[in-house]
């Protein structure tokens, strides 16, 4: 009877309403409920799209252009910004520095003139560049008024400014985890899908395939290719050699996590009903079980991501994967690998810290999507 | 049970095998030879060597065969404890690895031990307690490692060692350094084994302790756990008799990829410490193109995860059941 009381029906019909809404929207709506939960993911997330940012806008970001030399200024410490000069607040600005020997220990020291005050400018005109080589511009993010100079975390041992380099250097070491994924993916899903699906014969090759791939430590055999690239090779193919080197390793993972998810539900009803129905083997795989299983991939692509990344840094760091000219955090961390240069320059490592965030932001949110991506859960 | 140990023993010598050829190939890959370098050397010193002198060198080394001859003889010979010579040192390549091998092989056991006794009591805690403080922190502590790459928390490390008076570098105290092996002269190698061990072990502990907890946590939410529970099982008694059990298993199958990982940052962080390990040999051996030594390092490093993974293997099908009837 209290059924056709008014307040019940409202509560009942709000719950309804409520799970509609559930079982209304789409997976990609509910994954992107779940995953706004994930504080982490979001932080990682963002993090993300202002490094990608950077790295597209480059030229514009950085106070410098690739490459700019200051001869003057070799292992400058790092500037920073003031916003008040004795006390009183001021439009922001930097101190000039002076150069001048240690007579003790012949050390180059620079040391602030506070009479030297240099206004910083947010979308200032700075050197002039041309945008993706196409655009000629001469604003920057942050410029600083001549003859003063910006050197956000220093510079290096050739006077270039470290911060302009490093946002160069994300060009090459943030897409190189991402092309890596994107070549790794396809080898792995095909190979792995093939193995998966078909089963048999085809199936135990590719697997002791994968096996012995995986069973390879990876720093040593990735040192012998590199050793193997010619020394004289430009930087695109250089870095594609490199690209494939990473992603040669890889791909074994990948094609593990599809061959294991598609070897399980290769036997559900479902998925025998739409075989029996006609339905093609790459559209079955794809429409109907690959959907299924997109969370584990999800998670393995985004986690395979910083490996890369790490891998990069690793072997340049080392000398062996992409080579000055070129930059990428791995080649400007190369000249800070010794006790000397931490101790003397400690400025110089601060290129680690945008590997930090970048494969901590990945994993974040792989760790968010993995949460999110198996809404039914 | 024999069934299944011998194929898959047989399955580790074949792999090793596939290993040697792929190490040698692989060292070959640059264009030239040692001989090349060498000639280099001598040019950039102003010395120049005659074209006959160098293809006498490659008959006397047997560089002028074609590779698989050459993979032929190394092989054969690497099966009778002969690695061949390097070049570089003039010396056999067995006695300069037999000096590295031990000390390479304690560093990775020692790091895996480190690795999954801290990484599986981390999942454990972070799983039982999930989304509290200390979850919280264990997760970050380990994305910090899982982040940090391994040179870097070595050189780290190194520079807070140095600065507070330790020693840094070397695995042997001075007075040991070219002692014979002794007890006191292992006991001092020990005091050295901690800061490569951590290093190594760190980015291994953060992957254990994430699979360890991700595993339980799905352990944890079965219905077992749940009927359990309305028993009136012990909470600790509970997680100890069925759920740890089960997610132990993911676990063991991982250090078949976890070997690896921990071989390379051995190899890697031994670059940075300046170790006696085979890591640096490795290196200069591969720029100087020394093949031999190359080779048979490669070969040592790989068949150090692949025995590793058939240990894996072994420890997984004594403890999971269903590999066993199967």
């Amino acid at each position: 009877m209290s059924a056709f009381e008014p307040t019940v029906i409202d509560t009942v019909n709000a719950a309804s309403r409520e799970q509609e809404s559930y079982y209304l929207a789409s997976q990609w709506q509910l994954i992107w409920q779940r995953f706004r939960r994930h504080r982490l993911a979001m932080v990682g997330m963002v993090i993300l799209a202002i490094l990608y940012t950077f790295a597209i806008l480059a030229e514009f970001i950085a106070p410098y252009n690739m490459g700019t030399r200051f001869p003057e200024a070799i292992y400058h410490p790092p500037t920073r910004i003031q916003f008040a000069h004795e006390g009183r607040l001021q439009r922001p600005f930097v101190y000039g520095t002076t150069k001048e020997r240690d007579s003790y220990t012949l050390e180059l020291k620079f040391t602030v003139d506070p009479e030297a005050r240099y206004p910083v400018h947010l979308f200032g005109k700075g050197e002039p560049y041309r945008l993706w080589n196409l655009i000629p511009l001469e604003r920057h993010l942050l410029a600083v008024e001549e003859p003063g100079r910006l050197f956000l975390i220093g510079s290096d041992d050739i006077g270039r400014d470290l911060m302009s380099q490093v946002i160069f250097g994300s060009r090459i070491s943030l897409t190189i985890g991402l092309v890596g994924v994107t070549v790794s993916f396809l080898i792995g899903v095909i190979l792995g899908g093939i193995s998966g699906y078909f089963g048999g014969i085809v199936d135990v090759i590719i697997q002791r395939v994968i096996e012995f791939l995986i069973s390879i430590p990876t720093i040593p055999l990735w040192f012998a290719l590199s050793a193997a690239l010619p020394p004289d090779w430009g930087v695109i193919k250089t870095y594609f050699a490199i690209v494939c080197l990473l992603s040669l390793v890889g791909w074994g993972g990948l094609a593990r996590v599809v061959r294991g998810k598609l070897l399980e539900l290769r036997e559900l009803d479902y998925v025998t009903a739409a075989r029996i129905m006609g339905v093609s083997v790459p559209t079955n795989i794809r429409v109907h079980m690959l959907p299924n299983f997109m969370s584990y991939l999800i998670v393995a692509l985004t986690l395979a991501v910083p490996g890369m990344i790490l891998g990069e840094t690793a072997l340049s760091f080392l000398g062996l994967g992409i080579r000055a000219p070129a930059v990428s955090w791995g080649v400007l961390l190369e000249r800070s690998g010794n006790l000397n240069a931490i101790q003397l320059y400690p400025w110089m490592v601060s290129p680690v810290l945008f590997v930090v965030v970048t494969v901590l932001a990945f994993n974040f949110l792989g760790d968010g999507l993995r949460d999110a991506a198996d809404p039914y859960k | 049970m024999w069934a299944y140990l011998t194929r898959r023993f047989l399955y580790m010598v074949l792999l090793i095998l596939v290993t040697s050829m792929v190490s040698f190939v692989i060292i070959q890959l640059p264009a030239g030879d040692y001989i090349t370098t060498l000639a280099v050397r001598y040019a950039a010193t102003g010395q120049v060597v005659e074209q006959e002198v160098l293809d006498a060198l490659r008959i006397q080394f047997g560089l002028d065969q074609p590779v698989y001859i050459q993979y032929f003889k190394w092989f054969t010979n690497v099966l009778q404890g002969d690695l061949g010579w390097s070049f570089q040192q003039v010396r056999p390549v067995s006695e300069l690895v037999a000096e590295r091998i031990g000390v390479t092989a304690l560093i990775s056991v020692c790091s895996l031990t480190f690795a999954y006794v801290v990484g599986i009591l981390i999942g454990v805690v972070s799983a039982v307690f999930q989304y509290s403080v200390l979850d919280y922190f264990f997760t970050i502590v380990g994305f910090l490692g899982l982040a940090s790459p391994n040179f870097l928390l070595a050189l780290i490390l190194m520079v807070i060692i140095f600065n507070a008076g330790g020693a840094v570098g070397g695995l042997y105290s001075t007075e040991y350094l070219n002692a014979p092996w002794s007890w006191a002269k292992f006991l001092d190698l020990l005091k050295h084994i901690p800061l490569p061990m951590i290093i190594v072990g760190t980015a291994g502990t953060a992957g254990v302790a994430r699979v360890m907890r991700a595993t339980l946590l799905d352990e944890l939410q079965k219905q077992y756990v749940v009927t359990a529970r309305s028993k009136g099982v012990a909470e600790i008694r509970l997680l100890f008799k069925y759920p740890i059990r089960v997610a132990l298993n993911p676990i063991t199958s991982t250090i078949g990829w976890e070997l690896p990982a921990i071989v390379s940052g051995t190899v890697i962080t031994d670059m940075v410490l300046q170790l006696p390990t085979v890591g640096p040999m490795l290196f200069s051996a591969l720029v100087a193109e020394d093949m031999f030594i190359a080779s048979s390092l490669l070969l040592f490093l790989t068949s150090l995860t692949v025995i590793g993974t058939f240990v894996s293997d072994m420890l997984l099908y004594s403890l999971d059941p269903r590999i066993r009837v199967n």
